[in-house]
Formats: structure tokens, sequence, C-alpha cells
């Protein structure tokens, strides 16, 4: 039976439509306030000039806190990936109370808020000279990137069956053989959804860096947030024009990747 | 269970879950705990810091504010993230996909941004006013931020996709054919969503609230920028004990405070709905 939307359902749609037009809302703006030829935040009144992301390139700062964010965005996912993939194999292989209990553990950083840790980082960070320093900014970041790879690894690895590592035994594998030549490769789709995860929140992370950082390492969110605080520079919509569009491009290959491999799936005779 | 290891596969397996929790108690939970510590020793031991919870009005204030500002988020979140995780569910063809993919655009979309872009819009000479001054609706500018109102409107924009793509999730595992099946029963379309649908949903309802008020709850960059120091939330305002007074003992008890109160949440939520299902590890 085939209902016909009912009038309930077409007001729900609309109120649908209108969230999305609320959540596009901001971003459609920061587009045409970048190109604005003015010095101050406004939209382009006829006009339209590249001074500003003119400013991106000319001015140093804005480069160098880009060359910071990824490098400490690319240690931390590193570490997170390391600590969370071996977390999730441990839980899905044995699979107990205690195993469990650490899994939940693990996942703390994820529910503590920021500035609580970072208080905590700040002054631990403090006593053993980490204060502004990437190895301490990468060390802070990594732990909180961590349990979005153990949630990320433990989906992957939900539908692979525990014997696939007892097979791989009985055939003669050592245990670290089977777990790097058949375990490891069956999680490898939520390492790297994981490492999506950890890398964005490292990239986007300014509670903690604004604790543990000062002149040394300056990240691009850092920069964003003081170019906000003085008077609201409009880089900051070059900026964000550009980190938009980055994240556009990144969705659009995501899903380009996955209707391949869906087309290659359902081609393949299996 | 571990009965079917033999030595070697249990060795390494055992490796493999002490290890990341030895780093993380030591690069994690030992600050943690240094915070929990400060609260009760600093400026001297005891539990002075914490009395100041229920004496000192500028601590309730801002502790007030926080509630309430989170509860109506939340509440805002989880109705419009509903709406959208539904119609993303039950539009046919690309229409719901589009949906999705605006959700999750927003999802990953940084929380700096957003606030900027806001800023760009609300402000007092920002784009809103300008247009509303010059169509002759308003002649003084409307205060649009610096106040609960900014701070809310950030808030939700953010929360929504946290709502929604849970409520997604668990839509999606719901029967289709029940409601129409009630229809066909002699419901009117209310009373079987009410009756049907809604129940079914609640497990959904219930992990993406708790998601999104426990994060509003240490909410700090929207509610610092649109709340332009005027409608401060306790995140904020450690911030400020910390680094403006330096202030320690308060900070950290207040930050302690945040802390215990979402484990309890979580702990008094835990006997309704599995957590593990709650943050996807089940």
């Amino acid at each position: 039976m085939d209902l016909a939307p009912s009038r309930p359902f077409r007001v729900t749609v609309f109120v649908a439509w209108m969230a999305i037009l609320f959540l596009t809302l901001p971003f459609a703006v920061v587009l045409p306030v970048s190109l604005t030829p003015q010095r101050y935040l406004s939209l382009p009144d006829g006009e339209l000039s590249l001074r500003h992301y003119q400013t991106l390139l000319e001015d140093r700062t804005w480069i160098l806190s880009l060359r910071d964010s990824a490098v400490v965005a690319a240690g931390s996912t590193l570490l997170s990936v390391v600590l969370g993939t071996m977390t999730a194999l441990a839980c899905w292989r044995i699979s107990s109370r205690l195993s469990e209990g650490v899994r939940m553990i693990m996942l703390a950083p994820m529910m503590v808020p920021s500035i609580v840790h970072a208080l905590g980082f700040y002054r631990v960070w403090a006593q053993f000279g980490l204060l502004d320093t990437y190895l301490g900014l990468i060390l802070a970041h990594a732990m909180k990137g961590t349990p979005y790879v153990v949630i990320s690894v433990s989906a992957a690895l939900a539908n692979v069956d525990l014997r696939l590592e007892q097979a791989a035994r009985s055939l003669g594998a050592t245990a670290p053989q089977a777990l790097w030549k058949v375990i490891i490769p069956a999680a490898r789709p939520g390492m790297l959804a994981g490492s999506v995860f950890a890398f964005a929140l490292s990239w986007d992370e300014l509670v903690v860096t604004l604790f543990l950082t000062s002149r040394n390492v300056y990240t691009l969110p850092r920069k964003i947030w003081d170019g906000i605080q003085d008077n609201i520079n409009p880089a900051v919509a070059a900026v964000a024009t550009l980190l938009i569009a980055l994240t556009i491009a990144a969705m659009l290959v995501r899903i380009v990747i996955a209707r391949r491999q869906a087309r290659l799936a359902a081609a393949s005779p299996s | 269970m571990t009965g079917d290891m033999d030595g070697q596969t249990r060795r390494v397996y055992w490796v493999l879950l002490f290890a990341p929790l030895v780093l993380l108690a030591a690069l994690y939970l030992f600050p943690l705990s240094r915070v929990l510590w400060l609260s009760v020793t600093v400026p001297s031991p005891g539990f002075g810091n914490f009395e100041q919870l229920v004496s000192s009005s500028a601590i309730q204030r801002v502790l007030w504010t926080t509630l309430r500002i989170c509860v109506l988020t939340t509440a805002l979140a989880l109705l419009i993230g509903y709406a959208v995780a539904y119609a993303a569910l039950h539009l046919r063809g690309w229409r719901g996909e589009a949906l999705l993919f605006f959700v999750l655009l927003s999802f990953w979309l940084s929380v700096l941004i957003r606030a900027f872009a806001w800023l760009t819009l609300l402000q007092s000479r920002g784009i809103v006013n300008t247009w509303l001054m010059g169509a002759g609706l308003i002649d003084q500018p409307l205060t649009l931020i610096r106040n609960e109102f900014g701070v809310v409107l950030g808030m939700v924009h953010y929360m929504i996709p946290y709502a929604a793509l849970p409520l997604y999730a668990n839509m999606k595992g719901i029967d289709p054919r029940l409601v129409p099946a009630a229809r066909g029963l002699g419901a009117g379309p209310v009373h079987a969503f009410l009756k049907v649908y809604l129940p079914m949903s609640t497990p959904g309802l219930i992990s993406a609230g708790i998601l999104t008020f426990i994060f509003s709850l240490g909410f700090y960059v929207t509610p610092a920028l649109l709340g332009g120091g005027r409608t401060i939330m306790i995140s904020e305002y450690i911030a400020v004990q910390i680094n403006d007074t330096l202030n320690w003992g308060v900070g950290s008890m207040l930050a302690t405070t945040l802390l215990l109160s979402i484990f309890a949440i979580l702990a008094a939520m835990s006997l309704f709905v599995d957590l593990r299902r709650v943050f996807g590890v089940r």
C-alpha cells in the first residue's frame, strides 16, 4: 500500500530544507565577503577584489601557520591511528569485560570537555618542558584523536569473522604474521576513516592549542582566532573560503570513491 | 573469550590491549588527575573551592547560563535534527541524498569558521543588520550577538549534524512498513507517527540527546566568540580564571565539577541505554 505524502510529512520536509538553508547560509556569505575590496569586513559593492587572498600569500604568518597545522595534524594522526588500532584489535579478539572496560577508558578523551584536559596538559607539560613544542601539541592532539580511531576500527572489525585469525594460524602463520597479513588488512578501511577523523580534529583544534602554545608553534586555528579577535581581519574570510572548498572537494572525492567501490563490488563475481 | 587462544596469540593481544592504555594513563589520565588534585589542594587543602559553588553568585550565574543554554540547544538541535533525519530517510531519490550531503558538509566544517561566519552576518554592522536597515525595516541595528540568542544560534548550528546523524542511523533500522501498516489499519498520519514511529526512534533520540548535551556543556569557541564576553559559559569562565586571574583553585574546581557532572550524566544514562551503542563501539 502506497500512501500519498501526508500533510505532516510535507511540513517535516519543509522544516528539513529550512534547516539545510540555516546550516549552509553562513558558508554562502563567506565567499562574497572574502572578495570585498574593502579593508574591513563587508559585502563587495559591485567591485570584486582578490586582495585578501593576496594577503594570505604575502603574509608569512599564514603560510607558516598552515605548515605548523599540517605537521601537528600529521604527527598526531599517526600516533592516534597506531594507538586506536591496537586497542580496537585487542578488544575485537579478546572481547571480555576487561577489554570492554579498557575500551571505554580509551574513549574518555572524547567525552571530557576540552577545557578540562587543557588545564591538565598545561600543568604537566609545563613540568616536562613540553609547552610550545611540536611534540607537546602532537601528544595532546593524539590523545584526543585516539577515541575516533578506536570507534572506526571497531566498526570495521565488527563484521570480520574471528575464525579468520584461527585459519591463518592453522595454515602456519605465527600470531604476529596473522595479525599483520590477515587482520590488519581487514581493519584498513576503519583505520582510514579514523585517520580522517583524527586529522580533522587536530586541524581544527583550538582550546588545547591556546593553552599549550604561544609563539613557537602557531597553528592555523590559532591564527584564525587571533585574526577574529583583531578587529576581524577579512583575510579570515579568504582562509575560510579555501577551507570550505577543500572540505567540499574531499567529500566529493569520497563519494566518487564509494560509488566506484560499490560498482566494482556489484560487478565482481562473488 | 580468551580460552581459545594459544600462548603466543594471547601475548600479542595483551600487548595490543595494554600498551595504548599505559600511554593513555601517562599522557592523559595523569594530567587529568592533576586537575582533580588541584581542585582540593590549591590555595589550601580541603573543599573550600567547592563551597563557592553555593556561595559565589558569579559562579552560580555562570552555571545557570550554561545549563539554560545547553538545555535549549539540545532541545532545538534534537527537534530540527529529527526532521532532517526523517526527511533524509523518507524522501525518494536525490533529495534525501542531498539533505544528507549538506548535513555531512556542515558536520565537517571548522567550528571557528562557522563562528566567524555568524559574526560576519550578525554583528551590529554585519550583513543582516545592514540589509534590514537598508530595507527600512529597522532604524537601530538589532543586537544579535553578545547575548544568549547569538550563542544558542551558533551552538544549535553546530549541533544539528550531531543530532541528525545518530538519529538517521537509528531510523534506518526501523521497519519502513510499520507506519503504512498502522495507516492501513485506520490510524491518521499523526497518530501513526506518535504511536508507532516515535517510540521506535526513542533510543536514537536518547543517544543523540546525550551526545549533544554533553558536547554542549563543554563548548568554548562558539560562546566565546558569539557571547562576546557578556554571555559566559563555564568553559570560558574557567579559561578566564586561569589566564586572567591565575585562580587555579576556582578554575580546577569548576573543571572538576564539569567533568564529574558529565560522568554522572553518563552513569545515569547507562541505566537506560547501552553507552557502547551511543558511542558507536557496538
